[in-house]
């Protein structure tokens, strides 16, 4: 799935590196805990969450995340998307919860923890 | 063994946004050695982790990471309060953090356990009200 579908199916908004909407996830996660990020997430490309501080940036680039979503219209600030365009991490928000935009998206076919093929 | 490269970092206690800079930079370093993405991936989180500790309980401190030809060592050194108990702060879950860390997404008791997951070896000297410094150990080779 690119990153552009993710964004049609939970109606999000881009908010940087928009040039990179057609890079390819094969799963994702959704957590508010960074410190479970770092210690269970395996491959997985993009980050859902509801926290918002530069270390959900950090942790997204040492996890070598491609998208971060912000979910519940969190809206990062402007040294967050700095953060982010200098690794080329899309940064998205949509006005879903974390659980219906992780739903929308699993149901839609990007899983859990799947390496690519 | 030939002399190691080394990279220093200060880290900054007193802003929790910027921790993480020194664990950023030492990827971008990293990946200029040419070294594989899984072995970059590990050093970073470990050293990560250990920035945010740093910050989080010691007021900052300093980092060195030398790359050898077999191994690359990280060692994470504080003039903080020290660890009463390293075989609970060990525990997956243990935290003595305080609620402001919990609420910036940390602070959860996966820190240390996080560093050991990603390393081949990890050793902690700690004194009570002296400090405490963290060595790990990933193999390259």
């Amino acid at each position: 799935m690119t990153i552009r579908e993710i964004k049609d199916l939970i109606g999000a908004e881009v908010l940087c590196c928009e040039q990179n909407l057609d890079r390819d996830a094969y799963s994702a996660c959704g957590c508010d805990l960074m410190s479970d990020v770092l210690a269970y997430v395996k491959d997985q490309a993009v980050l859902l969450t509801g926290l918002v501080n530069p270390q959900v940036v950090r942790t997204a680039e040492m996890m070598d995340m491609i998208c971060i979503v912000f979910v519940r219209s969190k809206t990062p600030t402007r040294e967050m998307l700095d953060l982010a365009e200098e690794s080329g991490i899309v940064v998205m928000k949509c006005d879903k919860r974390l659980y219906e935009a992780c739903g929308l998206l699993y149901s839609n076919g990007l899983v859990g923890n799947k390496v690519k093929d | 063994m030939s002399e190691p490269l080394i990279f220093h970092f200060d880290i900054n206690g007193d802003d929790f946004s910027t921790a993480g800079q020194a664990s950023v930079q030492i990827k971008n370093n990293l990946r200029q050695l040419g070294l594989s993405p899984e072995i970059i991936r590990r050093v970073s989180i470990a050293m990560y982790e250990g920035e945010i500790n740093m910050v989080i309980h010691a007021n900052g401190g300093t980092a060195d990471v030398k790359v050898y030809e077999d191994c690359i060592e990280i060692i994470l050194a504080d003039n903080g309060p020290g660890i009463k108990d390293i075989d609970m702060a060990m525990k997956e879950g243990y935290s003595t953090a305080s609620d402001s860390t919990r609420s910036l997404g940390f602070g959860a008791g996966m820190g240390l356990p996080n560093m050991k997951r990603y390393t081949d070896d990890m050793r902690i000297d700690s004194t009570v009200g002296v400090g405490t410094t963290v060595t790990m150990k990933i193999n390259i080779a």
